[in-house]
């Protein structure tokens, strides 16, 4: 473990409550002695507890598991849990994610989002009813495919790479490397029995896989390392060659 | 106004809530979930090692079956649980592990042919048949006698999670966010839903429903360092508690898991010692195999918690400014096997402490993990006292953990659970006792009432902080309701919790917002959380014995003489400032495990007559049936009948390699 260091930090906080009409965004700056070992988890704990307990913002497992807490640190989003303040200088910006609703101060409903691609893109298993008898032994899966598909199913949905997104700042409408990560992970299953036509119908237009313009930034902020461009790729050469 | 109707509503969206939803619609029932969160956020998501199941496919694993698995979770609950409950439980585990594959979890797959591992410290190769390849791996869990606990590498409870979620939107399930119930509607001694309040706008709704299922998880954040996500505050149990009506069961068996990385108290799952981590002291000498020779590291997690925290105190711990730690070493592992299967332990490494596991040492203590102890149910998830209202995941006490639960149970008896309680709460519902008899202007009561709550709170002025309140209570239970306990410090403990309860009657709220006002919700949960942390320490208190993960150095013995009963406690009168406790009775006479050494250390056991008595006739039934070529589940029958207890769809024999297959 590293020597102690008693920087004090300047925290600026975007602040502002949509439910006070009076309100009006704004920066706030805090300072706190930083800590060993301490992560902007800790440190906004700190804030709440000490000088403003107004304060809104949202952690869960603060393990960087959940992707509760992602917000902009220093403008980049990421997950605020799991970074460390030593990583930083002397003075951190914290903003909320934009392009999700704002609850208030650095707290956003991803939830709301998440939920309606989840339900426009059928994130789910689409299989045969009734082809499931829990006594028999499971279907086999080759080993290598289950870790592949399991590669792609960690995503934590925390909304970094809808934040990082350009097409998604011109249109609304855009699924985001979230969504194709997921058509891309269901592609894979054999238990999917969705046909090429099927997904097409789903990602093949300008809100979906064709609306990409292939900026990098998705895959750059995701703090889960999945390899979000190359699976927009194969899904985008996936519903080229179904075309044809 | 507004209210909300619906046939089942369900406080909670992790695994156990989101089951039960996708069960109930699956019925032909209409299913609203209040959650704090969206439910992929929920705590279920940071299980990372596994799920037990005794599927029995790969090598370490063959010859397992639901006897083995009962007879594990027995001893591992040291007596306490409930028997018949835990055998429904194995039961039910390879169809729940075989549902959530089908409908998506991307389960780890046995390889046929030849793989490396590490047992005891020693590189062995271990051969896989050809039949099981692609079929679902499992690997080795502390107080397992089998390799028993499937997994996603170590993603486990974040893949069962998004698939139950994903499930529950496929049904349609209707899932309100950033809900938080306040109440229960309670009328007539029945459960008519709850009051909830609206995290975003502050606004009070009421849900009215048929049945009312509470699956909010554990209470671990009551103490000050917990492997819990902080939502994890026990809510659940502390609105059933204040209904007056219904019941808490074992609220003072709470579990210290022994890997939590210091200071932060992240977990590293039980997976790493299960894989063939080892723990070391100071000078890095490997300590468990002088305490549990058989087990070592993989003894139960109460009894590896116990031998550090022993370790430590006998001088061997390593010095840091957050107290003394040990360390976890999982380089023998090799990165590769440790970026593939523990990369969510590697990850934490980095980003917490700033090494890598596969060249340092973690530095690890045991630190509290889970709560035993619930609202306590029948074996339905129905509260034994209050009709209507259900219960299940960690938030109930079902009571097939007992007073300590191993690893990879927990998953697993959330999907079980849920899986089982949805079949009881559709049969309530299509029922024609579930029809409601509620006047409405006892909604409106209810719903005035928390109103009144809330304008108290915040009208009240130069009153206590929610927050000192708080961090003194997890300081308290930490220091004195810990790992070991004894009869001084607890009732130092209670003396003192008693007091802060008193004084949060007069917390105030600085912010004044009643919308998304973090001050506010820390403020009633404090006052909840303190109720709840009375309810461990004063049971603990009156609980003079030591068994599971309920440890009284003034008592070592386990003591079954006295001590086999639940503790049950309530709350009746809304001004008293002590719980009310009572016990249950753990009936010996028709267990089909009576109690027996759990085969840690010395034998403590001071044993109740009656057990004797009743392994004479299980032994007498188990000798005539085997006499005459009975099978196991035959025999199993005749010493403890509990199909008929299930939902007949779930009561099928179980296809295994190599057994039926």
């Amino acid at each position: 473990m590293s020597e102690e260091n008693n920087r004090v930090l300047k925290i600026s906080i975007l602040r502002f409550d949509p439910n006070d009409p009076e309100d009006f965004p704004h920066m706030e700056t805090f300072e706190i002695e930083e800590a060993y070992g301490m992560t902007l988890f800790v440190a906004l704990n700190e804030i709440r507890e000490h000088h403003d307990n107004s304060l809104k913002f949202d952690f869960v497992c603060r393990a960087g598991i959940c992707g509760s807490c992602s917000m902009l640190v220093n403008g980049k989003p990421t997950l605020a849990c799991r970074t460390l303040t030593k990583t930083l200088g002397e003075s951190i910006t914290l903003a909320p994610l934009p392009l999700f609703e704002l609850i208030g101060d650095l707290s956003i409903y991803t939830g709301k989002w998440m939920r309606g691609m989840n339900e426009r893109l059928e994130t789910w298993i689409h299989t045969e009813e009734g082809t499931l008898n829990v006594d028999k032994l499971e279907e086999r899966m080759e080993p290598a495919l289950a870790d592949e598909i399991y590669e792609l199913d960690r995503c934590i949905e925390c909304g970094c790479c809808v934040a990082g997104c350009g097409t998604i700042q011109m249109n609304k409408d855009f699924v985001g490397a979230v969504g194709l990560n997921k058509i891309a992970r269901y592609h894979l299953d054999p238990r999917d029995k969705r046909s090429e036509d099927d997904y097409y119908e789903i990602v093949g237009d300008e809100d979906g896989v064709f609306g990409c313009m292939t900026l990098l930034g998705c895959e750059d902020v995701c703090p889960k390392d999945l390899p979000l461009q190359s699976k927009i790729a194969y899904l985008r050469r996936m519903m080229v060659k179904n075309a044809y | 106004m507004k209210i909300i109707y619906t046939d089942v509503l369900i406080i909670g969206g992790g695994l156990a809530g989101l089951r039960v939803a996708t069960g109930v619609k699956e019925r032909g029932h209409d299913a609203v979930v209040l959650t704090l969160v969206p439910p992929k956020r929920s705590h279920s998501s940071a299980a990372q090692g596994g799920m037990q199941a005794s599927l029995a496919n790969c090598n370490m694993g063959e010859g397992d079956n639901e006897d083995i698995h009962f007879s594990d979770t027995i001893k591992g609950s040291d007596w306490g649980a409930d028997q018949e409950v835990a055998r429904m439980f194995v039961h039910c585990a390879p169809k729940a592990i075989r549902e959530l594959a089908h409908w998506g979890v991307p389960w780890t797959r046995v390889h046929r042919g030849d793989h490396n591992a590490i047992i005891n410290a020693k590189k062995v190769t271990i051969t896989e048949k050809d039949e099981a390849h692609g079929l679902i791996t499992a690997r080795d869990f502390g107080g397992t006698k089998k390799w028993r606990t499937c997994y996603t590498s170590d993603g486990t409870g974040h893949s069962m999670l998004y698939a139950m979620d994903n499930q529950a939107h496929k049904e349609k399930v209707e899932i309100h966010e950033r809900q938080e119930a306040m109440s229960l509607i309670v009328d007539d001694g029945r459960c008519y839903g709850a009051i909830s309040r609206n995290l975003m706008t502050g606004e009070l709704v009421a849900y009215v429903a048929k049945a009312t299922t509470i699956a909010t998880g554990g209470y671990g954040r009551i103490y000050s360092v917990s492997t819990n996500a902080i939502i994890c505050q026990g809510m659940g149990q502390a609105i059933a508690l204040e209904t007056g009506v219904a019941t808490l069961g074992n609220m003072e068996a709470i579990q210290f898991h022994p890997t939590a990385i210091v200071p932060v108290g992240i977990l590293t799952t039980e997976g790493c010692r299960g894989d063939g981590g080892l723990l070391l002291d100071k000078d890095g000498y490997r300590f468990m195999p002088d305490y549990e020779p058989e087990k070592k590291e993989l003894a139960s997690r109460d009894v590896v918690s116990r031998r550090m925290t022993e370790h430590i105190r006998k001088g061997k711990g390593v010095k840091s400014r957050y107290g003394d730690h040990l360390w976890l070493d999982i380089t023998i592992l090799g990165r590769e096997h440790i970026e593939k299967n523990l990369r969510e332990v590697k990850e934490i490494c980095e980003n917490f402490l700033g090494i890598d596991p596969a060249v340092d040492w973690i530095p690890v203590r045991p630190t509290q993990h889970y709560s035993m102890g619930g609202i306590r149910t029948k074996y339905t998830g129905e509260s034994q006292t209050l009709k209507g209202l259900y219960s299940c995941g960690e938030a109930a006490c079902w009571d097939m953990h007992g007073f300590n639960r191993l690893g990879g149970n927990s998953v697993s008896e959330t999907v079980v659970a849920g899986m089982l309680v949805a079949e009881y709460i559709s049969d309530f519902c299509d029922s024609h006792e579930s029809s409601m008899h509620i006047h409405s202007s006892k909604i409106e009561i209810a719903l005035k009432e928390e109103n009144a709550k809330i304008d108290a709170l915040l009208a009240n002025e130069n009153g206590e902080s929610a927050f000192k309140l708080r961090r003194r209570m997890e300081e308290i239970l930490m220091d004195k309701v810990g790992i070991f306990r004894n009869g001084e410090d607890l009732q130092d403990a209670v003396n003192e919790l008693e007091e802060l309860y008193k004084r949060s009657k007069n917390i105030e709220v600085t912010a004044k917002s009643r919308a998304a006002n973090p001050a506010l919700f820390n403020a009633y949960r404090t006052q909840r959380m303190l109720k709840l942390a009375l309810t461990v320490a004063y049971g603990a208190l009156l609980r003079t014995e030591s068994r599971g993960a309920h440890s009284r150095e003034d008592y070592p013995s386990r003591d079954d003489a006295n001590w086999l009963k639940r503790t049950i406690t309530s709350w009746p009168d809304p001004e008293q400032t002590m719980p009310s406790v009572s016990y249950e009775d753990i009936p010996i006479s028709n267990m089909e495990m009576p109690p027996g050494f759990r085969g840690y250390g010395k034998d403590m056991t001071e044993a109740h007559p009656d057990s004797r008595v009743r392994q004479s006739a299980v032994d007498a039934i188990r000798e005539k049936f085997e006499k005459e070529g009975a099978s196991r589940q035959e025999i199993q029958n005749a010493l403890m009948p509990f199909l008929d207890k299930l939902p007949k769809k779930y009561r099928g024999t179980n296809e295994r390699l190599g057994e039926n297959v």
